[in-house]
């Protein structure tokens, strides 16, 4: 199991900014470890952000985007308290969800 | 061939100026190298993938090992058995148990040694394979204890002072294939190789911003780094024999630097190209 993401989420005005980061290796499958041998592809393909349930963000990733990614979005609606969530599913079927209340 | 010397010498000039023309037209001047990871940095804010190392040394210093202690309650770090809060900030230092001056790494080793740990293992793959070991996440979680604590290195141990002394020689000596020392790279300001900005080290500035921020999360690598890889790093840079791990050399350098970056604020594990 992946570690848990690391979510900010801050109103600033009417714009709520959230931050993340992902834990997640996003194996390219074209890189070769110590033993010579390709290490298999493994990466997020899909990310989709909620504010209380309603997507704000749903974005398509791929092997391009480096290790332990880095998301930061903004959008307008929400407010404190709240709670923003974020999923992300990969190439093996993994997925994960974490959850933070805008502050 | 009927080229002349003169005729290489006009062509050359040519590709100089090609190549000069299209640097300048892209703004890679000398001092504006670094800027994109500077900027880089600012994207990321406080958010530092280093993070997660952090969470894992943690879990790790308080998990019990293979004897069944944890390192919490068997570890000094030199203000005494578990005390974590600003005891990176005055290492390297002394140890009387081992008799000898270590700097974090080669004392986690020695504290994981005694709990039974496999140390000869995690010592023989820190600079290799690229993955995490526990070395990377232990020293990124007792780094970011000290983070806000000014550097302060005692020096009062005549061992301390001999390594301070020997680290300081090594830095200038030159040696290998080039004939460099870490001061041709590293003692004068605002010169660069490829992109990456060359760090002044002979200067307290210098000194501090570069070692108050590493151990570091090398996006290139997308891994923590300790301080002691860098220097192996350079020394591979420097055409050196491979540094040892925990070697009275290591540790020398990093009390030269360490005692150099006096005073600077501790603010890593930070964030490197
Ligand atoms: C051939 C040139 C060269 C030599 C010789 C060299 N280094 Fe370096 N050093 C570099 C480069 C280039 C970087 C920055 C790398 C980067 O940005 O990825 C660096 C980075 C560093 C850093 C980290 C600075 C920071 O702000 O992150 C330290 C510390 C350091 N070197 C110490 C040393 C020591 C000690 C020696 C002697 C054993 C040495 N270097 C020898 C080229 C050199």
């Amino acid at each position: 199991m992946a570690d848990p993401m690391k979510i900010r989420a801050a109103l600033n005005g009417d714009v709520v900014e959230v931050k993340a980061l992902m834990a997640h290796p996003m194996e390219t499958g074209l890189r070769k470890g110590s033993d010579g041998k390709l290490v298999p592809a493994h990466y997020i393909e899909t990310v989709k952000v909620a504010c209380n349930g309603r997507e704000v963000l749903s974005a398509d990733w791929g092997p391009a985007v480096s290790k332990n990614p880095f998301l930061a979005l903004r959008f307008k609606g929400g407010k404190a308290g709240d709670k923003v969530s974020i999923t992300w599913t990969d190439s093996a079927g993994e997925s994960r969800t974490d959850e933070v209340a805008i502050g | 061939m009927a080229i002349g010397n003169r005729g290489w010498a006009l062509w050359l000039s040519a590709l100089l100026a090609i190549a000069g023309g299209s640097l300048a037209a892209i703004g890679w001047s000398q001092d504006s190298a670094q800027d994109p990871v500077a900027e880089y940095r600012a994207m990321m804010g406080d958010d530092n993938p280093a993070v997660f190392a952090e969470d894992r040394g943690k879990e790790l210093w308080n998990t019990a090992q293979a004897g069944g202690k944890t390192l919490a309650a068997t570890c000094d770090l030199g203000l005494g058995v578990g005390k974590t809060r600003g005891a990176y900030a005055a290492l390297p230092r002394y140890f009387k148990d081992t008799g000898k001056v270590q700097d974090l790494e080669a004392r986690v080793v020695t504290c994981l040694s005694r709990l039974g740990a496999d140390t000869a293992t995690l010592v023989g793959k820190r600079f290799g394979d690229g993955s995490e070991s526990e070395l990377e996440s232990l020293t990124a979680y007792l780094v970011e204890q000290s983070r806000g604590v000014p550097m302060a290195v005692a020096l009062s141990h005549p061992q301390e002072r001999k390594a301070y002394d020997l680290g300081k020689a090594i830095f200038y000596y030159r040696a290998g294939t080039h004939d460099f020392s870490c001061a041709t790279c590293h003692s004068q300001a605002g010169k660069r190789i490829r992109l990456q900005m060359l760090p002044d080290l002979a200067t307290p500035e210098g000194a501090r911003a570069a070692y108050t921020t590493w151990p570091a999360y090398r996006i290139s690598q997308g891994e923590v780094r300790t301080m002691e890889w860098r220097l192996a790093d350079c020394f591979r840079q420097q055409r050196l024999p491979e540094l040892e791990y925990g070697s009275p050399a290591a540790v020398a350098l990093t009390m030269f630097l360490a005692k150099s970056a006096d005073g600077g604020v501790l603010a890593a594990p930070g964030l490197k190209r």
